[in-house]
């Protein structure tokens, strides 16, 4: 099979999301929103009016970032936002320093109970060195 | 390319893709790329409880270099003809090489 230029079929498939609302899960976790305005064969991808959404258990906090530029290959996932869906989720939108807050003091937790995991396995003669590896 | 055809013959069928974040989503398969670059719609997570940004999102488009596994239906793959599909494209590429034994060197 030889590829023409023409050939490339993610424009197919995202054409459908031009100028929507959509949320972009990053590679390091981060969910984007925003409206949809450009893409290309790789996945990159320019969204306008965006924000950072930062979940923390059943709450949310946004932080704008305007103009976001992503690309393509820290793209895991591209999702159209069904906006009924939306606006019946049983989720609470709170103030963004307290919800940085709780991502901190949730971080933290995390970063204590790992330690404490770790220290165990390294006990049992477990390597623990690919821990903070990224996952993709 | 035979992955890509087969993927393509499992459009419309229910299935689970499950992601290298351990994210796993099922939905209908509603279109697949060279690079399967996978399409789903009417998405619904495995373990919602932990991604509670995935619950407004109906359809969604899954890069293929994320993706770990995809989970198919046993009824809808019909494993002798992928077999079979598998040696005649590792012959035609074969056949390729000796007819250009330049290009398989470089």
């Amino acid at each position: 099979m030889s590829f023409a230029p023409q050939f490339f079929t993610t424009a197919e498939s995202l054409v459908d999301s031009l100028d929507k609302k959509i949320l972009v899960l990053l590679r390091d976790g981060r969910k984007i929103l925003g409206v949809l305005r450009s893409y290309d064969q790789f996945a990159n991808l320019v969204l306008q009016d965006s924000l950072e959404r930062i979940y923390v258990r059943d709450a949310y906090g946004d932080i704008e970032r305007g103009v976001f530029i992503i690309r393509g290959e820290n793209v895991v996932l591209l999702g159209e936002i069904d906006c009924d869906v939306e606006d019946a989720l049983p989720l609470r939108q709170l103030p963004i320093q307290d919800i940085l807050e709780m991502q901190r003091e949730e971080a933290e937790e995390k970063a204590r109970k790992d330690k404490l995991r770790f220290q165990l396995l390294h006990k049992q003669g477990f390597s623990v060195d690919f821990a903070d590896s990224d996952l993709y | 390319m035979l992955f890509y055809s087969f993927f393509k013959t499992q459009v419309g069928q229910q299935v689970t893709v499950e992601l290298k974040n351990d994210l796993a989503i099922q939905g209908v398969l509603e279109s697949v790329d060279q690079f399967l670059n996978i399409k789903l719609r009417d998405i619904h997570v495995v373990d919602p409880e932990r991604y509670p940004h995935m619950l407004s999102i109906k359809n969604c488009f899954i890069r293929g270099s994320v993706v770990r596994y995809v989970q198919l239906s046993p009824s809808t793959v019909d494993t002798a003809l992928l077999q079979d599909a598998a040696r005649r494209e590792a012959q035609s590429t074969q056949q390729m090489n000796q007819a250009k034994p330049n290009v398989a060197q470089a």
